[in-house]
């Protein structure tokens, strides 16, 4: 099913996404990949503010391209999900509701996801050129030293992304492929 | 003895650093066609779709297929009857460091696997030198992705493991990494030789035109057997189900020894990039 979201993500929108509904978001979202993470946690462990509301908000794990002159961002596609599984159970615990990247999450973020009602959405891997063109502006908000690993303030439309865990912690990576399998016996 | 200049290597490197980033090579695009073609599952060709018309957007835009650009992989043949003039390594790594700022490619390389503060212009890069016979000097860049690279593995299997153990290994590997290194891949397997060389041997798989087979007969049959059994696994395109979990399985291998069954494996994702230039 194609499902259209705004951000602020919801408890209640996310409820209403099934995995392996391909979802549409558009609105304001984050991006974070490893080295964010770390700090992020570090200044949660602190008892320090966040560089942004992390309440109801939806985190894209991506380093873009540079931009060429003229264009918001460059190539942005999603990078590999599990490398931030050491940190994504403190986000969400704090309201973080939605993540966007690619590949297996382990168990205890399947469970974090569960408890606090988030979704785990995949971009299409290897598709930065494509995904690009649905960011209309980007701005560097937090740790600008990283590189293309800071934290950006991103403005998407209609950015294409498939529920891959739900609110139940039904995973599409078991049941998609559980469903061809039994398709082709 | 031919003369060439390190400044004509560092342009050529620095030009097939971008080329080899925004335009995927034609025998990735056909097979990933064919893949289109036989696939059957829904949201498997939708994935496929989007995939095609996100190399077309790359090749229409001069844009980086992949917002991965990589650590620059860096094939050297050299002629031995060739002489360079000036220093080669710090030649491919100002193409590198050229090529990544002026082609805006994304700067991945950290200084120090520990410390990890960036280098800020992706060098060094990873240099592979072969002398060959002649008086050319060949360069093959092939821009590697990490979410692919850290899906891969080497065993140091037994002799009695034999073929099946190799099988078995192989397509454990593909498995265990399931939707992680951006299916549909390209399986580079190296067998034979010692650890460093069985993984370079896979490295090297990985730039071998997709369906172009091995020579030796016995392993071009291995090649497509491998293929069949890894794309009835049903991963599918990124991990979401269906047919097209691989577009090519490449072997090569070499003599060992007497004591080992060295086995290597270095998976690819869909952009499996790489560009060459004969000078």
């Amino acid at each position: 099913m194609a499902v259209y979201i705004n951000t602020p993500f919801t408890t209640a929108d996310a409820e209403n996404i099934k995995a392996g509904d391909t979802v549409y978001i558009s609105g304001t979202i984050y991006t974070a990949r490893d080295a964010a993470h770390k700090r992020l946690c570090e200044l949660v462990s602190q008892g320090k503010e966040l560089p942004f509301d992390v309440k109801d908000a939806i985190i894209y794990y991506v380093g873009p391209t540079p931009p060429k002159p003229g264009m918001a961002i460059g190539s942005a596609g999603p990078t590999t999900s599990y490398r931030m599984d050491a940190y994504a159970p403190t986000l969400m615990d704090m309201g973080l509701r939605g993540m966007i990247g690619k590949g297996k999450r382990n168990e205890e973020v399947i469970s974090s996801i569960k408890k606090n009602k988030a979704v785990y959405f995949a971009a299409i891997g290897g598709a930065g050129a494509l995904l690009s063109s649905c960011i209309k502006t980007a701005e560097v908000i937090a740790y600008e030293d990283l590189g293309a690993e800071a934290i950006r303030k991103l403005t998407v439309e209609n950015l294409p992304v498939v529920a891959v865990i739900d609110t139940m912690g039904t995973n599409l990576y078991e049941v998609g492929r559980k469903a061809y399998l039994e398709s082709q016996k | 003895m031919r003369e060439i200049n390190a400044a004509d290597i560092t342009a050529a490197v620095s030009r097939l650093c971008i080329e080899a980033n925004c335009h995927l090579p034609s025998d990735v695009k056909n097979c990933l066609k064919q893949g289109r073609a036989d696939e059957t599952w829904e949201t498997a060709c939708d994935v496929l779709d989007k995939i095609i018309q996100n190399y077309e957007i790359a090749d229409k835009n001069d844009a980086p297929i992949c917002q991965d650009t990589g650590v620059a992989c860096v094939f050297l043949e050299i002629g031995q009857d060739v002489h360079i003039n000036g220093d080669l390594t710090e030649a491919v790594n100002e193409g590198v460091r050229r090529g990544y700022t002026d082609g805006y490619l994304r700067k991945s390389v950290v200084k120090d696997p520990i410390d990890r503060v960036n280098t800020g212009d992706n060098t060094p890069a990873m240099l592979y030198c072969d002398i060959v016979k002649g008086d050319k000097l060949t360069i093959t860049v092939a821009p590697k992705g990490f979410g692919s690279e850290n899906m891969s593995r080497i065993a140091m299997l037994k002799p009695s493991d034999g073929i099946e153990g190799v099988k078995r290994f192989i397509i454990n590997a593909v498995e265990e990494a399931g939707p992680n290194p951006c299916p549909p891949i390209v399986v580079g397997v190296g067998i034979g030789g010692t650890f460093d060389k069985a993984a370079l041997m896979a490295k090297k798989a990985l730039l071998r035109p997709l369906g172009e087979h091995s020579e030796k007969p016995y392993y071009a049959e291995l090649e497509k057997e491998l293929l069949n059994s890894i794309n009835a696994l049903g991963i599918g395109p990124q991990g979401f189900g269906g047919r097209t979990t691989a577009l090519a399985v490449n072997v090569e291998t070499m003599p060992t020894h007497i004591a080992g069954l060295p086995c290597a494996v270095n998976i690819n994702c869909h952009v499996a990039r790489h560009k060459t230039e004969v000078l």
